[in-house]
């Protein structure tokens, strides 16, 4: 368990910031989709089964492909240097660190009450009674933000005539 | 199986994480050896049943009914030159087939083989089988990318769009079944084909699944992605030897595990009557993959808008409408029973 | 023992450099990627305070899902008017979309 956690973490920071780092946009990318991977196994480490394979679904085999579909279709120039750090370099980089600083002192010094580890529910079940009974009305407008979100899309990706 | 090879383990006095390691390795190695072996013996068939179609008389001089010509090709592909283009994006380029294999093997472990015969019984087993079998298209973008030529791009991005699109009615169609079974267990979903298959309570969805199952392993009438007199080869134009080998065996291995997965969904699974579990199941898979056959050697390629068409304002609506009615089946059903009587 | 401060300091470390990203990245589907990042963060975030706080419910997991689902259409909205943009405009970098009418 400690193993995996420290191994998945590890896979999924590298790759993250292999993708900021990286000046190939479709290796960003792809670097991408690999550290998704790994924050799927960071759910399975937390028992969340059901929603690591929402996660390798959705974010590995739609989100991501979408991604790199859209740097496809969007090439200009060089590939090579398609993914160049802007003027604000200096300010973004002090901005993160600053804000992992202050964030990891947070945790450190938090103490978190710790609850007696009971059983976690069959997953898929209680999962499916959260959203079907305690949370439909949210559930249902997620259906709906989604089928906006598909005509959206279409409407303004459509060819101009 | 596996407390066999724990037992034989202790005997050489290893245990522990090591012993797991070792008995994982060996998970591996027989899914290999598994899937090689039936792949050989798809490629052979394959060729078989074109020339039979084609009234041709196909391989047939090396082995029996030239059984081991796929081997003799295996061991040529092996031997040829790895050639790299110069203008390729290396990493990607080089990475490309090892990952087209990785997700077609992981699939093998949750399959029901046979009644107790399945080497990982997942809870959400249909879930990761959608799952892990979407990140095929990665593979296949990496490869259509890192070739720097233009047939293989656009091979590769025709791929990702049509699997994209046509996983959407592959899910849906397995939806009616999932409410059927309320498991997502791919063993649970076998068993409670007991008495009566599911493609008689879902044909509808059966010819969803079928239609959307050519279209997600590529093959005619929808195999625009390698549309040889348009685009060469597709995605893997550029490839040779031992990594074109690669693609291979995977574009196979995911038509074996997804004709595994039709009949475990639809066609009882390992389910029948007098022979031993295994055997009913190889049989239905292997009149499942000649179905497929059947159809890629039958049928035209049709043309890519068409494609898309018939996905998004055919089958799509109809495995809505099918979700619908098998809903309001299952709700409407003791009720008719009351009435019938 | 790995307990909920660690998964919190990688969500948190996630999210950071979501942040750079997007603060920093001239093409607007690097911001995308920065932005996804980001929630994948607060997933994480969200998932391991369920796992350890109240791990006999799902609540959490809940959350994380109706954002994925909100994430989708994020993705899909902005992908298209990336393409747009590039389409009328030959645009990709996000400091040379400057003007709010055409």
């Amino acid at each position: 368990m400690i193993i995996l956690f420290y191994l998945f973490s590890a896979i999924l920071l590298a790759f993250a910031l292999g993708t900021v780092i990286s000046t190939n946009l479709i290796h960003s990318a792809l670097l991408m989709m690999g550290s998704f991977f790994a924050v799927a196994g960071l759910y399975l480490l937390l028992q969340a089964d059901y929603l690591a394979m929402v996660q390798i679904l959705v974010y590995v085999g739609a989100i991501a492909i979408l991604l790199v579909f859209g740097v496809m279709l969007t090439r200009k120039g060089s590939i090579e240097e398609s993914n160049l750090p802007n003027r604000y370099k200096t300010i973004g980089l002090v901005t993160a660190l600053g804000l992992f600083g202050l964030l990891a002192r947070s945790i450190t010094y938090t103490r978190f009450p710790s609850p007696p580890l009971e059983s976690p529910p069959q997953n898929i079940i209680a999962i499916a009674q959260a959203f079907l009974l305690q949370y439909i009305v949210a559930f249902e407008a997620l259906g709906i933000l989604l089928l906006i979100a598909i005509l959206g899309a279409i409407l303004i990706g459509k060819e101009p005539k | 199986m596996t407390q066999f090879l724990f037992n034989f383990l202790a005997l050489l006095h290893i245990t522990g994480i090591i012993a797991d390691v070792i008995v994982i390795l060996c998970y591996f190695v027989f899914i290999l050896l598994f899937i090689i072996i039936n792949v050989m013996f798809i490629v052979w068939l394959e060729r078989r049943m074109s020339a039979f179609f084609q009234e041709r008389l196909g391989p047939n001089r090396v082995g029996p009914f030239g059984l081991l010509q796929s081997v003799v090709d295996a061991v040529k592909l092996l031997g040829k030159e790895v050639i790299r283009p110069t203008a390729t994006d290396k990493w990607v380029f080089l990475l490309a087939p090892a990952i087209c294999f990785v997700p077609a093997l992981l699939l093998y472990p949750i399959l029901p083989f046979g009644k107790g015969l399945v080497l990982v019984n997942l809870n959400i087993g249909l879930l990761y089988f959608v799952a892990i079998s979407s990140t095929t298209t990665i593979s296949i973008i990496m490869a259509g990318w890192g070739s720097n030529n233009k047939y293989s791009l656009l091979g590769g991005m025709r791929t990702v769009a049509q699997m994209i699109s046509y996983e959407i009615p592959l899910i849906f169609s397995m939806i009616g079944i999932i409410m059927l079974v309320g498991s997502l267990n791919l063993v649970d979903i076998v068993n409670a084909q007991a008495r009566l298959w599911f493609i008689h309570v879902q044909p509808l969805a059966f010819m969803i699944f079928l239609i959307a199952s050519i279209a997600e392993l590529n093959r005619a009438p929808f195999d625009l992605p390698e549309a040889e007199q348009e685009l060469v080869a597709g995605y893997h134009t550029e490839y040779s030897g031992m990594q074109f080998a690669f693609f291979y065996l995977a574009e196979y291995a995911n038509l074996f595990s997804l004709s595994i997965l039709g009949v475990t969904l639809f066609l009882g699974g390992y389910q029948g009557p007098f022979f031993p579990s295994w055997i009913w199941f190889i049989g239905k898979v292997y009149a499942m993959i000649m179905v497929y056959m059947w159809i890629r050697w039958t049928l035209p390629r049709i043309r890519m808008d068409k494609m898309m068409k018939l996905n998004w304002k055919f089958l799509i609506p109809l495995s809505l409408f099918n979700i619908l009615a098998t809903g309001f089946m299952i709700k409407a059903w003791p009720t008719i029973q009351q009435w019938m009587r | 023992m790995i307990g909920l401060s660690h998964y919190l300091l990688v969500a948190a470390a996630l999210f950071c450099i979501g942040v750079y990203s997007v603060i920093t990245k001239k093409n607007a589907i690097a911001v995308l990627m920065g932005i996804e990042f980001m929630l994948n963060a607060i997933n994480i975030n969200l998932v391991a305070f369920n796992h350890f706080m109240a791990p006999s419910q799902v609540i959490g997991q809940v959350f994380a899902i109706f954002i994925i689902g909100v994430a989708a259409a994020e993705v899909s909205l902005g992908l298209a008017i990336i393409l747009s943009l590039y389409r009328q405009r030959h645009l990709v970098a996000i400091d040379e979309m400057d003007i709010l009418k055409w």
